[in-house]
């Protein structure tokens, strides 16, 4: 059991989270024809790096989704970042 | 064996006898006895039989080592298998039965199949898994092998608590090592834990016996104890750290009797220090697995803890410098001690039931008990469960924490320091943080490792029965890589894990192979060290501290009301109402709502507020149909997809306004379509502009459905016009009802007339109360979820996830035009143009009507008697009592070009006929809905 930060509500237990994908994907943009190649590879290739990852989380008390960076090998956690604008 | 019970010394309780039984004979140990020592002490050499042979077995080692006194114990709770006797605490009125053994260990009716052990060699399985065939070997095999048998009278209410908690420092283990890094380390004003899995702390001091820094060991262990907790420090006795998981999260069982489910510690704690200590090594002889040959250490544990003298006459075959003064401590003690040392020859046992003579070369020396070391083996596993590494230490012949796992270090024993004095020293020095170097140790032994090619057999694995001959034979079939040795010949699977065996096994594998045993590697070690019952995990997460139901604000109304209750998607939800059969009832209320009308409570529907500038933009993308088209006031029905263009939700959409959507997400998904509706909001669009919010449990939803409908929900006195014309299908209203907001809405999952009215949950009852009142007079009762599922279905209305599976896509079901004609994009839009999705032998809904008077079994496969596949399953299938026929729901390849079709399913061994239909089985037209 890992123990996870929330950039909102800080370390919480790893049973509290949700995966939701690996960052670096961007939808493609429907209005034009996509390929099913391309297509495919949005909805299921991934890229399981192993060693350092940047993933999408889901923390379901609070709802934040955010990107999470750690070591697939280690476990460690090496941080988090909001995918909200920040008051400035 | 003629173990015997000394008139003094150990440190049990000998003014508390304990009474119990072994195989049916009466036998009486002491307090502070484990099962294995009182049996010691009552002479009994045979505990239980081998897993594969039959062979008997006697007392092997002296704590979590032990490979063979496995026993069933009943206690006046019930029953218990697999209980390891060596590490289990003797109370009053047990009784222990051998397992593997009938009738007993001492006589066993398959001893004999020692005979056949030629036939029964490493890769028995395998090989008859290829030929002749595994099954006619299975029966028999299934009925010999195992460690016990499960008793009806189980205990009850066996369940485990469980502890989160955290430290500064874990100390595992509560040796000499342990108790003086924990007293260091307290002392220093750190939160310290320290566990021990015996009951009483001090290790291996009590074997020899001898003074420690000037004090008796129970008078040394004593003061370490006061001065640990005096300092604020923890102590865990009987609690074993069992294994080490991610970000330093240790897991101790903490056992009280045998009978009581542990306690769970989950305890995260910064820096461990591992004084877990060491284990002998076997020594590998002819015939090593006789009643009587022990482990060296075991023999010394018996007298020193529990008073027992293992044998008469003892031979010590041991290749270390210990060896001696086990000898003087055994001799003192009365027993005639003769010492040999396997590096100097090899040894052979001989004797049937128990060992009666020990050999090397010439020399023979009759004994009736041979205790064996071929040096120390440190305990690492927690160590390795964390990451740590191990190297190869040639003159002490075993392996040896290397580079450390981050938080944590070894100590004592377990770090290879044999010297008492050395290991406190190390000890007290890493507890404070302070350089310490390892001195050069006094230990010292001539390196003994199984030697293949000898004549007889030479047990390795003694829980399953694996010979040096077995590893062998893997090594002459290219099973020469550990993990695959191990699963070849079982080596190291018994519940022991292979803490006696791994070793022994490596170095045959090594000397076999021509390699270096660092060469050959370990297999890999995996929590937990012992074996812990899986209702220690479970602990009480289970039926509502699980998964709680959810909660109906009207839940006492409707039990008043004589609701049958059940649970429907997660929400205890009324049924039926009525003392009457499910059926019946089911069936009385459906005929109900057609003929006056039925009032419903609704209230798990999903009402997901989603708002914002962007909200528009986002719920028309969120949707499959366009939603930015719908009108304030208005509601459109819809599906949320997956972006496979797989059904995901369905529901209607309430537009509040402008900038405000409700989502009915249904009944059951409420937090799975708010987690959806969370995912695109944050990642992909601007999370200040739009703003989901689930208010499900915040209103209470009850539905008037049938003809009378609108007579019932007029007694409320709303200011709405509930005409036709003036409140058509498809639109709600917005008002006030005794001083609360109210809602109501014109959609029907029935077919019929429906207002849908919600108010504040705290407003729910007086609202069921009204409606419940105004509705008697005219024949409209309260109906249940198993009415609507057969009303909905009479409509042709599907529930997702009953009628829809994972490949069902909006087309499958009739909805065809926003694939084709939704000018923006949405969720799933390219999904729902794949090949796949273009398939025309895709499965489409239909209606199946029944030919005959009984209902099609949900679940029932469409075949066609050529192709041995199956073409479509019903879905739903209910009696229906408003069109007096069996109807059902379907999903079926090609289903709506072939409506007309006869068609035969199959269930559970019987085929059915039914003619494919439209889904609609009743009202076609939908005129009721309007009316």
């Amino acid at each position: 059991m890992q123990v996870l930060p929330c950039p909102f509500c800080g370390p919480r237990s790893e049973g509290e989270f949700h995966f939701a994908a690996e960052t670096g994907k961007t939808r493609p943009d429907t209005t034009r024809d996509v390929s099913a190649e391309k297509w495919a590879a949005y909805l299921f290739d991934q890229t399981n790096e192993k060693g350092v990852t940047r993933e999408i989380w889901i923390h379901l008390p609070c709802a934040e989704v955010f990107v999470m960076s750690r070591d697939s090998v280690t476990m460690d956690v090496l941080g988090t970042e909001t995918l909200r604008k920040l008051p400035t | 064996m003629s173990g015997t019970r000394l008139s003094s010394g150990g440190l049990i309780d000998r003014a508390r006898r304990i009474d119990f039984n072994f195989d049916g004979r009466s036998m009486h140990g002491f307090g502070g006895d484990t099962l294995a020592s009182a049996l010691l002490a009552n002479g009994t050499g045979i505990v239980g039989r081998s897993f594969k042979y039959h062979r008997p077995r006697g007392v092997w080692g002296g704590w979590f080592d032990e490979p063979n006194a496995i026993f069933s114990v009943r206690t006046p709770k019930g029953s218990l298998p697999n209980v390891l006797g060596t590490t289990t605490a003797l109370a009053p009125g047990m009784d222990i039965r051998s397992v593997n053994a009938w009738p007993n260990a001492g006589f066993d009716v398959k001893g004999g199949l020692d005979l056949f052990s030629p036939w029964l060699k490493a890769g028995f399985y395998y090989k008859t898994f290829m030929k002749p065939d595994w099954h006619l070997f299975e029966p028999m095999i299934r009925r010999m092998a195992g460690l016990g048998t499960l008793e009806p009278d189980m205990v009850e209410g066996y369940t485990a608590d469980q502890v989160h908690a955290q430290c500064d420092l874990l100390v595992v283990g509560g040796g000499a090592a342990g108790l003086a890094a924990a007293e260091a380390a307290a002392r220093q004003g750190k939160t310290v834990w320290l566990v021990e899995d015996h009951d009483t702390l001090g290790g291996g001091l009590y074997r020899m016996g001898d003074r420690i820094e000037g004090l008796q060991p129970t008078d040394w262990v004593a003061a370490r104890k006061a001065a640990i907790e005096d300092a604020g420090g923890r102590i865990l006795t009987h609690t074993t750290a069992f294994g080490v998981f991610d970000h330093r999260l240790y897991g101790l069982a903490r056992q009280s009797a045998v009978d009581v489910a542990p306690t769970l510690y989950r305890l995260r704690a910064k820096e461990c220090l591992l004084a877990s200590g060491a284990i002998d090594r076997p020594v590998t002889f002819g015939n090593n697995d006789l009643p009587g040959i022990m482990s060296l250490e075991a023999g010394l544990e018996y007298l020193g803890r529990y008073g027992v003298r293992v044998g008469n006459a003892i031979a010590i075959a041991a290749n270390h410098a210990q060896a001696a003064s086990a000898a003087a401590r055994l001799s003192e003690a009365g027993a005639k001690v003769s010492l040999f040392d396997p590096a100097k020859g090899d040894l052979a046992a001989s004797g049937r039931r128990g060992v009666k003579a020990l050999r090397q070369g010439k020399r023979a020396e009759a004994v009736d008990c041979v205790l064996a070391s071929a040096g120390w083996t440190p305990v690492l596993h927690l160590w390795r469960h964390a990451g740590g590494k191990l190297r190869w230490d040639e003159a002490l012949a075993t392996f040896l924490p290397a580079e450390a796992p981050a938080g944590m270090r070894a100590i004592g024993a377990a770090n290879g320091t044999f010297d008492l004095d050395q290991a406190l020293a190390e000890a007290r020095a890493f507890a404070m943080g302070e350089p310490y170097s390892q001195a050069t140790t006094r230990f010292t032994l001539t390196p003994t490792l199984p030697k293949p090619g000898a004549k007889g057999r030479q047990w390795i694995d003694f829980q399953h029965d694996v010979t040096l001959k077995d590893i062998e034979l893997a090594e002459r079939e290219n099973y020469v890589s550990v993990e695959h040795l191990k699963r070849y010949t079982t080596l190291s699977m018994a519940s022991d894990q292979g803490k006696t065996s791994n070793i022994p096994g490596l170095a045959a594998m090594a000397a076999l192979t021509g390699k270096t045993i660092p060469e050959v590697g370990t297999t890999t070690f995996r929590p937990p060290f012992v074996p812990v019952p899986l209702a220690l995990y479970h602990g009480h997460h289970g039926g509502q501290n699980f998964r709680p139901l959810k909660r109906l604000a009207l839940e006492n109304v409707h039990r008043s009301s004589g609701a049958a209750l059940g649970e429907y998607g997660g929400w205890l939800r009324p049924a039926w109402y009525g003392d009457r059969p499910g059926p019946e009832a089911a069936q009385s209320e459906a005929r109900m709502v057609r003929d006056a009308g039925g009032i419903l409570d609704a209230s798990p529907l999903g009402k997901i507020e989603v708002m914002g500038p962007d909200a528009e933009a986002f719920v028309n993308f969120v949707y499959y149909n366009t939603m930015k088209t719908l009108k304030p006031g208005f509601l459109r029905y819809g599906f949320l997809l997956t972006e496979r263009g797989v059904i995901f939700d369905d529901g209607v959409v309430f537009r509040m306004g402008p900038n405000r959507f409700v989502i009915s997400s249904s009944s059951s998904h409420a937090e799975g379509v708010t987690g959806m509706l969370e995912s695109w909001r944050q990642d992909g669009n601007d999370p200040d502009r739009i703003f989901v919010h689930d208010t499900t449990n915040h209103w209470s939803t009850v539905t008037v459905t049938g003809p009378k409908a609108r007579d019932v929900t007029r007694s409320l006195g709303l200011d709405v016009d509930l005409s036709a014309d003036a409140f058509p299908h498809m639109t709600f209203r917005e008002t006030v009802w005794r001083d609360v907001a109210l809602r109501i809405a014109r959609v029907s999952f029935t077919g019929e007339v429906s207002f849908e009215i919600s108010v504040p949950a705290s407003s729910a009852k007086a609202l069921w109360t009204a409606l419940a009142d105004a509705g008697r007079p005219l024949g409209v009762r309260p109906m249940g979820i198993e009415a609507l599922s057969i009303l909905r279905a009479e409509k042709g209305f599907i529930i997702i996830g009953k009628d829809t599976d994972g490949e069902t896509m909006p087309h499958d079901l009739g909805f065809t035009l926003p694939r084709t004609k939704k000018p923006t994009t949405f969720v799933g839009d390219r999904g729902l143009h794949t090949d796949a999705a273009n398939d025309p032998d895709r499965r489409q809904l239909v209606g199946l009507s029944a030919i005959g008077d009984t209902p099609l079994p949900t679940g029932a496969h469409l075949i066609d008697g050529t192709d041995r596949r199956s073409f479509g399953i019903v879905t739903s299938s209910y009696m229906s009592p408003n069109v007096n026929r069996p109807i059902a729901l379907g999903l079926v390849e090609r289903g709506t070009q072939r409506m007309g079709e006869t068609v035969t399913l199959f269930h559970l061994g019987q085929t059915y006929q039914a003619t494919l239909t439209s889904p609609v089985a009743f009202d076609r037209e939908g005129a009721r809905i309007h009316a």
